[in-house]
């Protein structure tokens, strides 16, 4: 029997959650000594108000639909994969060959080679340790952790020696070629008299991304894999019995996990940069997994929960500008966010699984 | 061709430096681990260990009292951890990253509003920080040959809380193979229910397990921001936390290989920061990269078992439930 209706596991919960997560935030705005109603109305403001604003909110948004996604296809297989931050640097240097070294057309054709790129880059980089923890046992959160700092080292170093141009200090690329430049939503919803998110970085990654969203949907609860994924994580032993093979789903879990988190780069190195730069993916590896968490690993839930964080960023940035409150206050609230709806689910959910079967006994 | 300067003094000392703090935050992820308590939250605690000692040696000119604000920042997080992992066994490895970032914001947050400068806390001065002890009759052997500047130099002449640092380690096998709360506490990570059965508290031990490790882990950042640096800077723990899990890894979860694992990724800390001796010694340069990545490549190849397995206590990870 379940202990309360499934609305209240899909709905109220992470409400719940975030609402604590709120609540803690805004005690530490006013421990700074701001006003917390002063500093969401700031957010709200500059995060949602303007065009531009919504231009920020949606260009990160994009980036934390694909990793929310990448951890939570992982999830689905009951696999940690804490790599995405590796995996979507590995992805910008897919992003970035495609770019540079393949003459293309028109930028549509460039959108889908360095998509190729992104994803066979990001999946390259979690094959390692998905065969590692399918075919001897190493523990994939900790493997993951540590290419993460070995990918960090890899870009670190084909950057500075190999792809650098010639007198360039900073270690990056060059800029990629005028024909992969992707049309933003300036270029594609501004009219002749109104101009619309001006110099805001969303662009049509942003599609992609809800594609992605459409995609997974599908794969996880309408496809034989998708099915066999979510039997592999339900119960490991139940699944072997069934006959899927736990080497193969590990393996194809993470695969389509890393081919997500590389996409992302797409969105920060092609979208945006025009280059691939050191650290383009800032973390935002990490807010996948809060994203996922929050969106309890459903699409729709990841989209919601990627809007919400790319509100919070931008909302971040405009009080750093404005307030004395530093962007930090960001991290807070996505740690608070993790541990309320991840390591702390239980201090919500038994509260509340009692409070059904109390009202549920009443109803009887 | 000068292969011995690969070993010199002072990249010796360096080793030893660099190395005491992953010593102690690997022994913190040692007692945790053995208890069955996964953290990969150590980066985290040293994080707010480091600013809070910091601030507090700062504002009472006291690097002790500092000391002590780092081991309750620390402490507190453990608490959390504890919480979340024991209490309302949550995923462990989820608590963990939560408190990774817990750290790296809220040190930048109260740093930003206590001090205003970007971040840091002001540089430690005089008593501010932990200086170094100068050993019996340094001086006096400086000048024996051989034995006289490794002792001056290298044994000689650290802060208190290195040698504390080595200290733990005998300390640690002790108490974990000679004593009977040891016994209990490597019995709970490998077997939860045994223990519970001789009738001792699985969720008791564990908590003391991670109060043991939140205590290493705020000696560990105080080390490193009063002691190897004069203040804090923002995420000046700098991957330190993550080293120190793959040194637990490497060393298979025992605390004298600990030391020899903590001590080898200090080696490879100490010489990327001397990039002439390398090649000096070996004739052509070596990637820093290389380098910096090497500890954590050699843990995924410890991990893969192709050199003698590491297997982790059993019941790491898992939340105890008691039957009913």
């Amino acid at each position: 029997m379940e202990k309360m209706p499934h609305w209240a596991d899909v709905l109220l919960i992470p409400l719940i959650s975030l609402l604590l997560a709120a609540l803690l935030s805004a005690l530490v705005i006013l421990a700074i000594g701001e006003s917390p109603a002063a500093a969401f109305n700031l957010m709200v403001e500059g995060a949602l108000m303007r065009s531009a604003g919504w231009g920020y909110t949606l260009y990160y948004a994009t980036n934390f639909m694909f990793t929310g996604l990448a951890v939570s296809v992982a999830f689905h297989a009951r696999i940690f994969n804490i790599g995405g931050e590796g995996q979507a640097m590995l992805g910008g240097l897919g992003v970035a060959l495609a770019c540079l070294y393949v003459p293309w057309p028109h930028w549509s054709l460039a959108l889908i080679g360095a998509s190729v790129g992104a994803a066979l880059f990001g999946a390259l980089w979690a094959y390692i340790p998905a065969i590692l923890q399918a075919k001897r046992g190493s523990h994939i959160v900790i493997t993951t952790i540590m290419f993460n700092f070995i990918a960090a080292a890899v870009l670190n170093y084909i950057l500075v020696n190999i792809l650098r141009p010639v007198g360039a200090m900073d270690p990056a690329t060059a800029k990629f070629p005028d024909a992969t430049h992707l049309p933003t939503f300036r270029d594609m919803f501004s009219t002749a008299d109104t101009i619309l998110f001006r110099g805001a970085p969303a662009n049509v990654t942003f599609f992609v991304a809800v594609a992605a969203c459409v995609v997974v949907w599908v794969l996880i609860w309408r496809t034989r894999l998708g099915y066999e994924i979510r039997s592999f994580g339900e119960s490991e032993t139940a699944a072997k019995y069934a006959g899927i093979s736990p080497v193969k789903i590990t393996v194809i879990a993470m695969l389509i996990s890393g081919a997500l988190a590389g996409l992302m780069s797409v969105n920060t190195t092609m979208g945006e940069s025009e280059r691939l730069i050191l650290n383009s993916t800032e973390g935002a590896g990490f807010i996948g997994i809060a994203v996922a968490l929050m969106g309890r690993s459903h699409p729709f839930g990841v989209f919601l929960a990627a809007i919400l964080f790319g509100f919070l960023y931008q909302g971040g940035a405009e009080l750093a500008l404005w307030t004395s409150i530093p962007r930090e206050l960001i991290v807070v609230i996505q740690a608070l966010v993790i541990l309320f709806t991840g390591a702390l689910d239980n201090m919500v959910r038994m509260p509340l699984e009692k409070l059904f079967l109390a009202l549920r006994k009443e109803g009887a | 061709m000068d292969f011995l300067s690969l070993f010199d003094l002072s990249v010796l000392d360096s080793t030893v430096r660099l190395a005491v703090p992953l010593l102690l935050a690997c022994l913190a992820g040692l007692f945790s681990e053995r208890a069955g308590i996964f953290d990969i939250g150590l980066e985290g605690k040293m994080l707010a260990a480091a600013f809070f000692s910091a601030a507090v040696a700062h504002l009472t000119g006291s690097v002790w009292l500092g000391l002590l604000a780092g081991i309750t920042a620390s402490l507190a997080l453990s608490l959390l951890h504890g919480l979340a992992s024991i209490t309302f066994r949550g995923n462990q490895l989820i608590s963990g990253v939560a408190i990774n970032f817990l750290a790296a914001g809220m040190t930048v947050l109260v740093a930003q509003d206590w001090f205003h400068q970007g971040g840091r806390t002001p540089s430690l001065i005089g008593q501010g920080r932990f200086s170094p002890i100068e050993l019996p009759l340094a001086t006096t052997l400086k000048d024996t040959p051989g034995f006289g500047p490794v002792y001056h130099d290298l044994i000689s002449g650290h802060s208190v809380l290195v040698y504390l640092a080595l200290l733990m380690v005998p300390a640690t096998w002790w108490i974990l193979y000679r004593t009977r709360f040891g016994l209990r506490l490597r019995a709970v990570g490998e077997n939860p229910a045994a223990v519970d059965t001789a009738g001792v508290s699985v969720v008791g031990l564990r908590y003391a397990a991670v109060m043991i490790c939140g205590v290493l882990c705020g000696i560990a950042g105080a080390y490193l921001a009063t002691a190897l640096q004069a203040g804090f800077v923002k995420d000046m723990t700098a991957g330190r936390g993550f080293i120190a899990l793959a040194a637990l890894i490497f060393a298979k979860w025992r605390p004298w290989h600990a030391l020899y694992a903590t001590l080898l990724f200090g080696y490879l800390q100490a010489i990327s920061l001397r990039p002439d001796i390398i090649e000096s010694a070996i004739g052509f340069t070596v990637q820093i990269q290389l380098l910096d990545a090497l500890p954590y490549i050699l843990t995924v190849v410890i991990l893969a078992g192709f050199v003698g397995k590491a297997i982790p206590p059993r019941a790491g990870g898992e939340p105890y439930v008691k039957e009913r």
